[in-house]
């Protein structure tokens, strides 16, 4: 009794090699070639690579803007755009809608929510660095203001960036502007 | 523009030169067939700078130092 069961689980054994054995060396195969290549066929993120990307950026925004934007860019963290139109300006912040707001009673009137999205991850992120997503959005505002808002999903104020945030941030430029002596006017 | 890398060299010439031209005539029409817009950084009369958005080579203007790739905008988040 004994001898046949062990001669039959033997027997098993040997035809569950014969599957599994070729089923596993493809399943190493393939775990071989992941790594090789990085984890699921991608170049995987490296903080270093990110942090020539935003200098880069940082560079490219400078050399497309005037004097002053780029500095508002570098100690505030935004930029003001002025609309075609008469009365009303745009904060353009990076990863965050533009805001419309009218400059002399700092009335905030919508948020245009827009993203650039690169549907090729070419290097394993889609979001631009911070400053060419605010470069983005400042060439195509600058560039085809209607286009642009077109494109966007309107909100009312406050959807996704907070205005008390908004309204502090046109305070510091305010003060920014008079610390400079520059003048706030389109 | 690239994500994850920031800004890419695409193409560089002389458009005074033909071989050069075409080559940009080329790399230019690459870009847009991928879905990217293009835009020239400038100053305005006034001092002011701003972008034009081209759709063509043409549009370029002949002393235009760069032109600039970048992905097309679409509504963020609803």
């Amino acid at each position: 009794m004994l001898l046949a069961l062990c001669a039959t689980g033997i027997v098993v054994g040997a035809l569950l090699a014969e599957v599994l054995i070729p089923r596993i060396d493809a399943f190493l195969e393939r775990r071989r070639e992941r790594r090789a290549r990085g984890e699921s066929g991608a170049i995987g993120y490296d903080p270093g690579r990110e942090r020539r990307a935003e200098q880069r950026a940082r560079q490219l925004l400078r050399s497309c803007v005037n004097n002053e934007e780029w500095a508002m860019y570098r100690d505030l963290g935004f930029l003001r755009v002025w609309g075609r139109g008469d009365g009303y300006a745009y904060l353009i912040y990076p990863h965050k809608p533009i805001v419309a707001f009218v400059p002399q009673t700092r009335e905030l009137l919508n948020e245009y929510c827009v993203e650039f999205p690169d549907l090729s991850r070419p290097y394993g992120s889609a979001r631009l660095p911070d400053p060419d997503h605010v470069l983005a959005k400042w060439m195509a505002l600058t560039g085809d203001e209607h286009g642009l808002i077109r494109r966007a999903n309107l909100h009312q104020p406050g959807r996704q960036v907070d205005p008390r945030q908004v309204r502090r941030d046109l305070w510091r430029l305010s003060e920014w502007e008079r610390a400079r002596g520059s003048v706030s006017a389109p | 523009m690239k994500p994850g890398h920031g800004e890419v060299l695409v193409a560089e010439g002389d458009v005074e030169v033909p071989e050069d031209e075409r080559e940009l005539v080329e790399a230019f029409r690459r870009q847009l067939d991928e879905g990217l817009w293009a835009a020239v950084p400038k100053t305005t009369r006034n001092g002011r700078r701003e972008a034009s958005m081209v759709k063509s080579f043409d549009e370029i203007p002949r002393d235009a130092e760069r032109v600039i790739f970048f992905p097309r905008a679409a509504g963020g988040a609803r």
